[in-house]
């Protein structure tokens, strides 16, 4: 995507526009209700949220900067930072932990040339050819069918590493 | 044939673990949900006998029906176990504010997998719930706050929105009764606290999810936009149309004394069949729940502790027995010893054992696992967790995971143990919210359970892991 040197505000679709302002009519009461919403469309729509972003959400919903700021920093979800084409985050916590979560996402990690101890602060742990972005994410809520990730959008369930191995190749 | 394997987890957006009933669960809230071949989409709903409760709604009075919740003895399916009727009581009517409905769909504790089926597979139900609770504590405005790594879930209960919007199910004048209602769909963005319901409400508003304090801000009465809400998760709402169709005694008898209905027990770790299973209230034990309905334990194992209600409810052990006040049939009450598998799976039982049924989050661990290692996984859930907000739980919880990591990596040391406890003794009671106790039960209920385990000398097994 060469748009990603461009400020992102300044390249908004009108479809995604008419998504933002039917969003914000949900919440009748506050405006300020809707920033989740947008920061979510936002971030759907070019991968990350960019400074201009910041300045343009604030602007709509009639807020200062740093309060979107300060939402889209304490959110693990959002990003201000383009990730890989694929994102796969494994679940760490305890039941898929007990199912081998760990070794998945080492195998994962080491499959695309990821440190697998590079995990968390805002940034996710990106390939070098930006094919894979992995991290460990907290319970995804399907312990009973551990260990589990999140592939871009779609849960898998029992994940094992001959299955790691078949994501990598088809992603690759 | 792996690659095929993995496309077909793709495709089947989530697992089929609810598609096959133990005999002996009894299902309500999972009847449609666990076909195979049932869809989301409102006809079908229809054709199952949906909305008719709704209907049956608006021909009571709401004061009746909020008796019936309370005479059903509901209990909250998202952690407290809090009597429904009882909160739904502290609305009044007409007190001439706005009123709200937040449905918490957040499903973060670790060891739930139970609301997600619900908003995937039988989205209807849910709003119909929301109908009848809306209408019965005059609130015209709902929004359903659900975590946002259910990525499918916004697309599945947004249209089913739109159906009973094109049916006259919600919007102006609902079933024709004058009465209005919007509904909307808020996601989440990937933090935990946000199921706390103070910390939702400050999410829904925009804000850092910084949970409120209590009191002043008990959602019934400073709620959402400062308005009395109620906060109730999505299998409790889920519950109430059952309770106008099978009638509040039937649905109390269903369950145990003060403690109503069914409730779907999610069964994960160390057993052959784990699942979420939807059993009536105090009707199965601990050991029938591990050993007959979830075919017990993986071959040659045995049984060592059990996490009953979510990560955050105390660990029990394996050999533990309780002292547990039972009631007779002519009312006297007896003290009585039950061993941990003879534990009932209900709210009273598991609060005389010193825990909780919580979420309804049953982890099972069996004699290979070091409570050591699981301590640590759980250490560093809650460090991730923490909004950060008051310092006991923003500091001790990171200190805790930053102990009990080096206690596992290199050996514990003499006092590390005793250190650890007291971090967690500091956290509990300390802090804004409940995730400071949430935090802090697991390892004061480690290391008590499990001394051996935390000692300076017994620590070759754990360095296994
Ligand atoms: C740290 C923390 C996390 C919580 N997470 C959830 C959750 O994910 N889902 C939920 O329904 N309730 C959760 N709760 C409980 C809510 O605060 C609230 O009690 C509940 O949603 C009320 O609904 P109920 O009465 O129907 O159970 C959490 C509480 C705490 C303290
Ligand atoms: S107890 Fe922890 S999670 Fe709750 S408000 Fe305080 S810092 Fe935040
Ligand atoms: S522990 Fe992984 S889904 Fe719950």
């Amino acid at each position: 995507m060469n748009s990603s040197s461009l400020p992102q505000a300044e390249n908004i679709p009108l479809a995604l526009l008419t998504e933002i302002e039917k969003a914000i009519t949900h919440y009748p009461v506050s405006r300020r209700s809707a920033l989740l919403p947008l920061l979510h469309l936002w971030q759907n729509h070019f991968g990350f949220i960019d400074q201009s972003a910041i300045d343009w959400i604030a602007c709509k919903l009639e807020l200062n900067s740093i309060a979107v700021l300060e939402v889209v920093t304490f959110y693990p979800w959002f990003r201000q930072k383009a990730p890989g084409r694929t994102i796969i985050r494994v679940c760490r916590t305890l039941s898929c932990a007990m199912a081998g979560s760990y070794e998945l996402h080492q195998k994962l990690c080491h499959g695309v040339g990821i440190d697998p101890s590079a995990h968390g602060n805002h940034e996710m742990p990106t390939s070098a050819d930006g094919k894979f972005s992995i991290e460990f994410v907290e319970c995804l809520a399907s312990c009973g069918s551990a260990p589990v990730c999140l592939l871009n959008d779609d849960l898998l369930e029992r994940v094992s590493l001959d299955d790691a191995e078949a994501i990598i190749e088809k992603y690759s | 044939m792996m690659q095929k394997q993995s496309l077909k987890n793709i495709l089947n957006l989530m697992s089929s673990l609810i598609e096959h009933p133990h005999p002996r669960e009894k299902r309500i809230v999972f009847a449609n949900a666990g076909k195979p071949d049932y869809t989301p989409d409102i006809q079908t709903y229809l054709k199952h006998g949906g909305y008719q409760e709704a209907k049956k709604a608006f021909t009571m009075s709401p004061e009746a029906i909020v008796n019936e919740v309370k005479a059903a003895h509901l209990r909250g399916r998202g952690g407290a176990a809090f009597p429904t009727g009882v909160k739904w009581g502290f609305i009044r009517r007409d007190d001439g504010k706005a009123h709200y409905l937040c449905v918490n769909g957040d499903e973060s504790e670790p060891g739930t997998f139970k609301d997600r089926y619900i908003l995937h597979r039988d989205p209807h139900q849910l709003l119909e719930g929301i109908i009848i609770t809306s209408f019965a504590l005059n609130i015209h405005l709902a929004y359903i706050y659900v975590r946002c790594e259910f990525r499918h879930a916004k697309r599945i209960v947004e249209k089913a929105i739109e159906e009973a919007y094109e049916n006259g199910f919600l919007g102006k004048n609902i079933f024709g009764s004058g009465f209005d209602l919007d509904v909307y769909f808020h996601e989440g963005a990937g933090a935990y606290i946000c199921g706390e319901e103070t910390s939702l409400l400050e999410s829904l508003e925009g804000k850092r999810p910084y949970p409120r304090i209590k009191p002043p801000y008990f959602p019934a009465v400073l709620g959402l936009y400062q308005s009395p809400t109620i906060v109730n998760n999505v299998e409790t709402i889920c519950h109430i149309k059952h309770i106008l169709r099978l009638g509040a005694a039937e649905y109390a008898a269903m369950g145990s004394e003060g403690d109503g209905g069914t409730r779907v027990l999610c069964v994960s770790g160390d057993v052959m069949k784990p699942g979420p299973y939807e059993m009536a209230v105090g009707s199965v034990t601990l050991g029938e729940l591990i050993y007959d309905i979830c075919g017990g334990l993986r071959p040659g194992r045995s049984l060592k502790a059990v996490i009953p209600g979510g990560s955050s409810s105390k660990v029990l052990r394996a050999n533990e027995i309780f002292k547990i006040n039972v009631k007779l049939e002519d009312g006297t009450m007896i003290e009585k010893e039950v061993p941990l598998l003879d534990m009932v799976m209900d709210a009273t039982s598991l609060a005389a054992a010193g825990s909780m049924i919580g979420s309804g989050g049953v982890i099972v661990m069996d004699d290979s696992r070091s409570m050591l290692w699981a301590l640590n996984n759980l250490n560093q859930f809650y460090a991730h967790e923490s909004c950060g907000q008051c310092t006991p739980c923003r500091e001790g919880v990171l200190w805790m995971s930053k102990l009990s990591t080096r206690m596992l990596r290199e050996g514990a040391q003499e006092s590390d143990s005793k250190m650890l406890h007291k971090i967690a003794d500091n956290i509990a009671g300390r802090t804004i919210c409940a995730f400071g106790e949430a935090a802090s039960w697991p390892t004061q209920s480690f290391i008590d359970k499990f001394p051996e385990e935390f000692s300076f000398d017994e620590q070759n097994f754990s360095r296994k892991h």
